[in-house]
């Protein structure tokens, strides 16, 4: 299989600070000294050795080289500022690299931001078709896949409606219908799946697999490490501007969810009212530390706290969430287990028993009140991901759509299905009880 | 397989594959400016017709200018049909990289598709302007003025192509200034105002010629003299035409729009960073 993609010693630098004067004239002066060979005029006094300083160049990315073959299929994950972004703009060529090369074979349409160049005084069908133009569909193209498009969007009721008319919901189906029928040897997605209900979020990573399955490469960005992991077959793991990892993507994203783990904030402070909280640890049930867990398994959140004023009546609000909102949570405030009152160092844990969870990653919020909520003294953040991660045949799922299970519910707790031939078929989120009951009846 | 570095590394052919995203920027352009406007596209008539008018008051009857034996309202309506369409595709296209940061900043697509469906489009308006001109001419010479169209009018595309050369040479180094220095947004809004004082719209070459000739130079080192002057000999029979002038406007032209496109395909690849 041929090249299509390939990255020699990529590198992004965007100054750091103020670029250039800003004015003709600023400019102009700087220039003219310059040539005099004298300082900036344009410096306060003392502030040469500032000027190195203001030169500072910020690396987005450095010495990126990876090469991608025709019909492959690219994760791509890192952290915020990892340097995704700068990877993709430079890829879909919004903007130059500042060394390296790129080079690049057939045509890239990037999903960077579905609904660029929508006009809002135009129909949906005049919107059809300058932004599919913009994004480098010919006219004929777009004539061809039309009636494809206002399918797949589902507002064939509103297409000779000026688009400013539109539910914001409309309008990003719409968008994303026009990017979904390019038709481009290369695809690039970065988290447009972030948009519009669950069922046309199934849609899209259908439509995903249909372009995957006709052969062409795709570049895909997301911070749902469980769609990468179905969709991509290779993953490329970027940190501080660099490739970290380019492996398998199973390999990739079971390092990338241990690294989350490690890297959540280890301390939350409210330095007013004397409260640290550190050493927050998510442990399996023999009390190890532990980010990935399986379907069933008992969650421990441990915190340890420092608290140097008493703090009469506190409570602790734990929540688990995944990407589409909140799962579970624990709240003290709720169930009245509040302790009287919250002094010197010591530990507070809190246990899930059997985590109701399907594979997918999650995070854990944690917030500290005092005196029934009045009192905020550290406020909902992330603290903690984790990953649930289990091969679902092992569950008593079966099925050729059994891998889009865990993007259903997060949440399911186990049942069975009493078919009108007598049989029972159990789904079970703990591997024992399943095969259990499978023998008994 | 491309790598993406060097001056002259133009993507010119991409602009010709991209040709149909240019004319739907030109339609977006004429459709969406008129969307819940009651008048429409009769701007296009009302807003020459008025700076005739008021120009054949101000500068005709008030000032006395000379006007090369013409009806006034004819000669400045030549004029002022040139110059806005000059003006509009210098001052429309000087904007492309500020208005269009947004749109650049997500999709690749030949940048320069902007500021060349914004000269296709003017010429639509161009177009308008023109016919009413030409109404006018035609009530005029029905009248008996002394107007003597001659066969000069030939060269009217060729006067069409340097304005937009010209107006979209200059729109798009400015508007590749622009992203360092705002100043120019500012000045380029009076300074296409100053210009037009500065071109034979509101008075003929003539005048120069006769009363200072030492700044003669000076006024056909302005490219669009020599445009708007041979618009006006060729369709009303009167004022200064010289090949020798208009072969100077063509080649400044020329000039000024190849280092137009080179300046602006140097900054399309990194304005992202700056704007």
């Amino acid at each position: 299989m041929s090249l299509v993609i390939q990255l020699e010693n990529v590198s992004k630098s965007y100054r750091l600070g103020t670029i250039g004067g800003g004015t003709l004239r600023a400019d102009f002066a700087r220039w003219v000294a310059k040539l005099q060979g004298k300082t900036d005029p344009n410096l306060q006094i003392g502030q040469e050795h500032h000027a190195r300083l203001m030169g500072q160049e910020f690396w987005a990315l450095q010495d990126v080289n990876f090469e991608v073959k025709e019909g492959e299929i690219l994760g791509i994950i890192g952290r915020n500022g990892a340097g995704k972004s700068t990877l993709l703009k430079i890829l879909s060529r919004v903007t130059a690299p500042t060394k390296g090369e790129v080079r690049v074979k057939g045509r890239i349409a990037s999903l960077l931001e579905v609904g660029t160049g929508f006009h809002p005084e135009l129909t949906g069908r005049e919107n059809i078709f300058l932004n599919g133009a913009i994004l480098g569909m010919s006219k004929s193209e777009i004539r061809k896949k039309f009636d494809e498009i206002v399918a797949f969007s589902g507002v064939e009721e509103f297409i000779d409606t000026p688009v400013k008319r539109y539910s914001s919901g409309m309008f990003v189906r719409l968008a994303f219908a026009v990017a979904a029928h390019l038709e481009p040897e290369i695809l690039i997605v970065d988290e447009v799946l972030a948009v519009g209900d669950a069922e046309f979020q199934k849609k899209c990573l259908g439509k995903m697999k249909d372009v995957a399955t006709e052969g062409r490469t795709i570049l895909f960005v997301s911070h749902n490490i469980e769609a990468i992991r179905r969709l991509c077959t290779r993953g490329i793991w970027l940190q501080g501007g660099t490739v970290h990892m380019d492996e398998d993507i199973g390999l990739v994203s079971e390092a990338y969810s241990n690294s989350m783990a490690d890297q959540a904030p280890t301390v939350l402070r409210n330095r007013t009212l004397g409260l640290t909280l550190f050493d927050i640890r998510l442990c399996n049930r023999d009390g190890q530390p532990c980010s990935v867990f399986c379907p069933g398994d008992d969650l421990m959140i441990e915190i340890s706290y420092d608290a140097e004023t008493p703090i009469s009546l506190p409570f602790f609000a734990i929540v688990v969430q995944s990407l589409k909102g909140s799962c579970f949570a624990a709240n003290m405030l709720l169930d009245g287990h509040q302790p009287e009152v919250l002094q010197g160092k010591g530990r507070i844990g809190c246990l899930f028993r059997s985590l109701p969870l399907m594979p997918q990653n999650y995070r854990v919020q944690l917030a500290v009140r005092a005196k029934n909520g009045q009192d905020l003294i550290i406020d909902y953040q992330d603290v903690a991901f984790f990953a649930v991660s289990a091969n679902l045949s092992d569950y008593g799922y079966q099925g050729k759509f059994m891998s889009l299970a865990s993007e259903a519910t997060a949440v399911v707790v186990p049942y069975e299905w009493h078919l009108p031939d007598g049989g029972i078929k159990p789904v079970a989120l703990n591997r024992t009880t399943a095969t259990f009951s499978n023998f008994i009846f | 397989m491309r790598p993406m570095t060097g001056w002259f590394d133009l993507h010119l052919s991409d602009l010709w594959r991209y040709r149909d995203l240019t004319m739907l920027f030109v339609w977006r352009d004429f459709v969406a400016q008129y969307k819940q406007t009651i008048l429409g596209p009769l701007w296009h008539i009302i807003q020459p017709l008025f700076t005739t008018v008021l120009f054949t008051i101000i500068f005709g009857k008030l000032g006395k200018l000379p006007t090369d034996g013409l009806p006034p309202m004819l000669f400045y309506m030549a004029g002022i049909t040139t110059w806005n369409y000059f003006a509009e595709c210098l001052n429309r296209s000087s904007t492309t990289f500020i208005l269009n940061a947004g749109i650049f900043g997500k999709v690749y697509f030949p940048r320069l598709c902007v500021p060349v469906s914004v000269v296709i489009s003017n010429l639509i308006k161009f177009g308008i302007q023109f016919t009413l001109f030409l109404g006018f001419m035609a009530y005029f010479y029905a009248k008996g003025a002394p107007i003597h169209p001659n066969a000069v009018v030939l060269l009217t595309p060729v006067l069409v192509l340097i304005m937009a050369a010209l107006g979209l040479g200059l729109g798009i180094i400015i508007s590749s200034l622009t992203i360092r220095y705002r100043d120019l947004q500012v000045l380029i809004a009076f300074g296409v105002q100053l210009l037009m004082y500065c071109t034979p719209v509101i008075y003929p070459l003539s005048k120069i010629q006769t009363q200072y000739p030492q700044y003669l130079w000076l006024a056909l080192a302005n490219p669009m003299s020599a445009v708007v002057e041979t618009f006006r000999y060729g369709f009303l029979g009167a004022g200064t035409y010289d090949v020798m002038n208009l072969l100077y406007s063509a080649t400044a032209t020329l000039i000024i729009l190849f280092i137009g496109v080179l300046l602006f395909n140097h900054v399309e690849r990194t304005f992202m960073d700056t704007v």
